[in-house]
């Protein structure tokens, strides 16, 4: 029994599922600026929804990077390099979306503005496919040759699964981010982002169905079958829940969904961590791309330490950000008058 | 160019890039956090201006080196698989912990303080700052222990030809990051100053022009007011003090920089000799530091290169702290690692069209000579300039001069210029090794990676050329954009990160509201959150 390596497999897809979790919201409210929110004070709604968090979200894919890195090298490094072309998307996607939430208000015009909302809604869309296209190909398998290199052109990646997986981790922070305005705004917004909810949810879930339906068909077992189906309850529950006006028992309904779909997908995969197309023989596992023992031992020390720790203060910005927030608490937008360039006003003492 | 040097290039260019925003956030972090607590101390209503006008910079910039950040964890996957492979037992570690110990720290807390102005208590509040900004300082810590790990790799054995970690410790407290670590902190800092300083320069120039500042007959400046919001006494205040700041700022961590380089400098002669030799573009063993170098330093061929001016014994002063001791040069040196680690790369696919060739040991000395002295004349240009600045303004403001203003305002590139120099001279002066070997390890355990082995070997040069022409393209843009509003907040003055001065009447307890942590005046609608978006 490896046991250093599976606790290590465990804690990295706990580490995607909390990004998938808490990003999933802030790379939805980031789509849904432009197909959601109708003017610029819904608009500033959404984004000062996840205004204080985003950021500290976003290190969760750091930190399932460099987990990955530590802990599994060879996965690390074969994902990373087969996937070169869609990787860069993602970064040039998650640049300028960061760039975009702090330069949007900076320039008071509706030019400077639109084009900044592009760059949140286009750069939160690519992310999250692209994150999704990632994680699908990773749990279905690259065409990775002996030295775990892809085999074959920029292109040779391509499969379904990427397409499945990039519109299933889209469609999750759709929803998601539906349930999290739901629960974080007022007024005209929170109820609408209830009523698409509920409507959108069965289309918005169906993506993720299929990747973890397709995972389980390549390699599934009894349990994580089981786990699947708590997660097509958790589904259900959170649908009803909505319908009823629980915003905050949808928002939780749809954590647990997540939670058991992802378990159900990397658990069927597990041993395995990056299948290869073209012989199982080069198969990725926890055994042939884990870190020595002694790695993996000081990284769990640490993590023990340092992961409560993190999801304790992270919660703890969620509780000071409590509040909703509502089209009226929205200020004008607030002008200066450039210090150096009212020479006309100035008077002499 | 094949997929070696633009994967080099590439990493080249994202990471110099990333260090510009990064030591100016950690730099003005530290000195935001501190006009903060005087503030929260005191009550003075410059420092809460201060502490706004310079942390809205601060923001401006950081976001910048958030999104330039990722794209650092991911290339070394996408690009160097070989590399991460190799050193994935050690080096992963390091840059996990970064974003598990550090990285969240910063960005969570920056967020709360960002937006929880209103929200928190004040102590709570500054302390979120303090959180942060010590993040940071945790965050380059970690990345320097990645990275002193290639100058210098300690605590591993080779194990099937992978170096495995058996001692954390050690590269946990590597010699090398250990001075590495103040050498990069003191760098930052050094931004920080000229930053401050070339910026309120500037405002206390406009003041003077504007007519709002006027000098008396003894030379000392009467401040005075505009009726325009932020532009009164306490706006005055705010930037003589600003500069004050910076230019202390800038000249200690000059002090700083210098007495650490030294340390690291002596580490480097033991630790990686060819590197210093190549800074100095010794070709011969001897004591003199060069001054002036001639000749053709790219060619690497020793016998091209005359050094016009030599200072005997500095040479020995910087490597041992004598002045008499013989220094290795190139020559030698040579001959030393061809014996140590052979004169042709293995004839190993790893190495792909370069298998089998010769070895060039020696650094691009045109670069490692003129990149060591950038760095230290960068340095020593920004401290000089800020001792100037604090004679010429020791009468309470700067002089009239339109020249003087922009020098000033120019000036804050010299420490960046430092900064940057200082880390091409390091990884440049490293090569041809990725991992450069330790000396105190020897045969069958010598831990060290060429950088031809280094490269992903399924990923085609047509796709590193597509990163690097779309990143270089992004990054010069997001840099015309950041400058650009960078120039507009500054030019806004405070008034532009505290539009409380524009759209209340200036109130001279200005400070009270917040501090009291009560209730804010019926009626205001943002109540509920400090709205930064």
């Amino acid at each position: 029994m490896e046991l250093l390596p599976t606790i290590w497999f465990i804690a990295i897809a706990v580490l995607w599922t909390g990004y998938l979790f808490l990003e999933g919201f802030d790379l939805g409210v980031g789509m849904l600026m432009k197909i959601f929110a109708r003017n610029n004070t819904e608009r500033r709604v959404l984004l000062n929804t996840i205004g204080p968090v985003w950021d500290g979200n976003e290190v969760w894919l750091l930190t399932a990077g460099g987990a990955t890195f530590a802990a599994f090298p060879f996965w690390y490094a074969s994902l990373f390099s087969a996937l070169y072309l869609p990787l860069l998307l993602v970064l040039v996607a998650l640049i300028f979306r960061a760039v975009a939430f702090e330069y949007r208000g900076k320039v008071d015009t509706d030019r400077w503005r639109n084009t900044w909302d592009w760059a949140i809604a286009v750069g939160s869309f690519l992310a999250a496919f692209g994150v999704g296209a990632a994680l699908g190909l990773t749990t279905t398998g690259l065409p990775l040759d002996a030295n775990g290199d892809r085999d074959g052109g920029p292109f040779a990646w391509f499969s379904w699964y990427a397409v499945l997986g990039g519109l299933a981790v889209v469609g999750f922070a759709l929803l998601h981010a539906l349930a999290f305005l739901a629960l974080k705004t007022d007024g005209d917004v929170r109820h609408r982002a209830r009523q698409w909810f509920v409507r959108l949810l069965p289309v918005l879930l169906l993506p993720m169905a299929g990747w973890a339906i397709g995972v389980q068909v390549l390699s599934g077992e009894a349990w994580t079958l089981v786990v699947l189906a708590v997660a097509v309850v958790a589904a259900a529950v959170a649908w009803a829940q909505a319908r009823k006006g629980n915003e905050g028992r949808a928002f939780l309904a749809i954590g647990v969904f997540l939670l058991s779909g992802s378990a159900s997908i990397f658990g069927a995969v597990f041993p395995v961590v990056l299948p290869s197309t073209i012989d199982p023989a080069f198969n990725l596992t926890i055994a042939n791309a884990s870190s020595s023992d002694y790695t993996l031992g000081l990284m769990s020390i640490v993590a023990c330490v340092g992961l409560p720790l993190v999801i304790a203060y992270q919660a703890w910005t969620y509780w000071v950000f409590r509040r909703r927030v509502s089209a009226a608490h929205i200020p004008e937008a607030h002008s200066f008058l450039p210090a150096v360039a009212a020479k006309a006003l100035i008077r002499k003492d | 160019m094949d997929a070696l040097e633009i994967a080099r290039w590439q990493f080249g260019i994202t990471t110099v890039y990333h260090f510009m925003m990064v030591p100016l956030t950690i730099g003005l972090g530290l000195v935001v956090a501190v006009m903060q607590t005087i503030w929260h101390r005191t009550g003075n209503p410059a420092y809460l201006r201060m502490t706004k006008f310079w942390g809205k910079l601060f923001l401006i910039n950081f976001i910048m080196g958030v999104a330039t950040g990722i794209v650092q964890e991911f290339q070394f996957g996408m690009a160097w698989s070989e590399y991460s492979r190799f050193v994935g037992d050690v080096f992963g570690a390091p840059l996990a912990l970064e974003a598990l110990l550090a990285f969240f720290v910063e960005s969570t807390f920056l967020g709360l303080w960002i937006f929880g102005w209103k929200q928190l208590k004040p102590g709570v509040h500054l302390a979120c700052l303090w959180i942060a900004v010590v993040g940071s300082f945790f965050s380059a810590y970690f990345i320097i222990v990645a990275n002193s790990w290639m100058q210098h790799p300690v605590g591993v054995t080779m194990i099937d030809g992978r170096p495995v970690m058996t001692d954390a410790w050690a590269v946990f407290t590597n010699n090398t990051a250990l001075v590495a670590v103040p050498h990069t902190l003191f760098g930052a800092l050094a931004v920080a100053g000229g930053f401050l300083l070339g910026i309120a320069w500037y405002h206390l120039w406009r003041r003077r022009r504007d007519g709002i500042d006027t000098v008396g007959a003894d030379g000392k400046v009467i401040a005075g007011e505009a009726a325009i919001p932020g532009r009164d006494r306490t706006d005055y205040t705010v930037w003589i003090k600003s500069l004050r700041i910076g230019a202390v700022v800038a000249m200690i961590s000059f002090a700083g920089t210098a007495l650490t380089g030294d340390l690291q400098g002596k580490l480097m002669f033991e630790q990686q000799p060819m590197k210093m030799a190549a800074a100095e573009a010794a070709c011969h063993d001897g004591t003199g530091f060069s001054v002036l170098s001639v000749g053709n330093l790219g060619s690497r061929n020793c016998d091209d290169i005359v050094a016009l001016i030599e200072v005997p014994g500095i040479l020995s002063y910087l490597a041992k702290g004598d002045f008499t001791t013989e220094v290795k040069g190139v020559n030698s040196l040579l001959d030393q690692y061809k014996a140590d680690y052979g004169t042709h790369l293995p004839d190993n696919p790893i190495y792909g069209d370069r298998a089998g060739q010769e070895i060039e040991y020696v650094p691009v000395m045109e670069v490692t000579y003129w990149g060591f002295r950038a760095m230290i004349g960068f340095g020593g240009l920004a401290a000089l300039a800020a001792l100037v600045a604090l004679w010429l303004t020791r009468k309470g403001t700067v002089p009239e001069s339109r020249w003087l203003m922009r020098l000033a305002v120019f000036g804050i590139l010299a420490p960046f210029g430092a900064n940057a120099a200082g880390w091409i001279f390091t990884e440049m002066g490293r090569q041809p090794f990725v991992v450069a070997p330790n000396p105190d390890l020897n045969g069958i355990d010598q831990v060290f990676m060429f950088t031809a082995a280094a490269v992903s070997p399924g990923v085609s040069a047509g796709e590193i050329l597509t990163s690097l022409i779309v990143l270089t393209l992004i990054y010069a843009v997001l840099l015309v954009v950041e400058v650009k509003l960078l120039v507009k907040y500054v030019r806004g003055g405070v008034a532009s990160a505290m539009p409380e001065l524009v759209h209340a009447p200036v109130d001279e307890n200005e400070d009270a509201t917040p501090r009291d942590g009560g209730p804010d005046k019926p009626g205001t609608s943002d109540d509920v959150l400090a709205f930064a978006y």
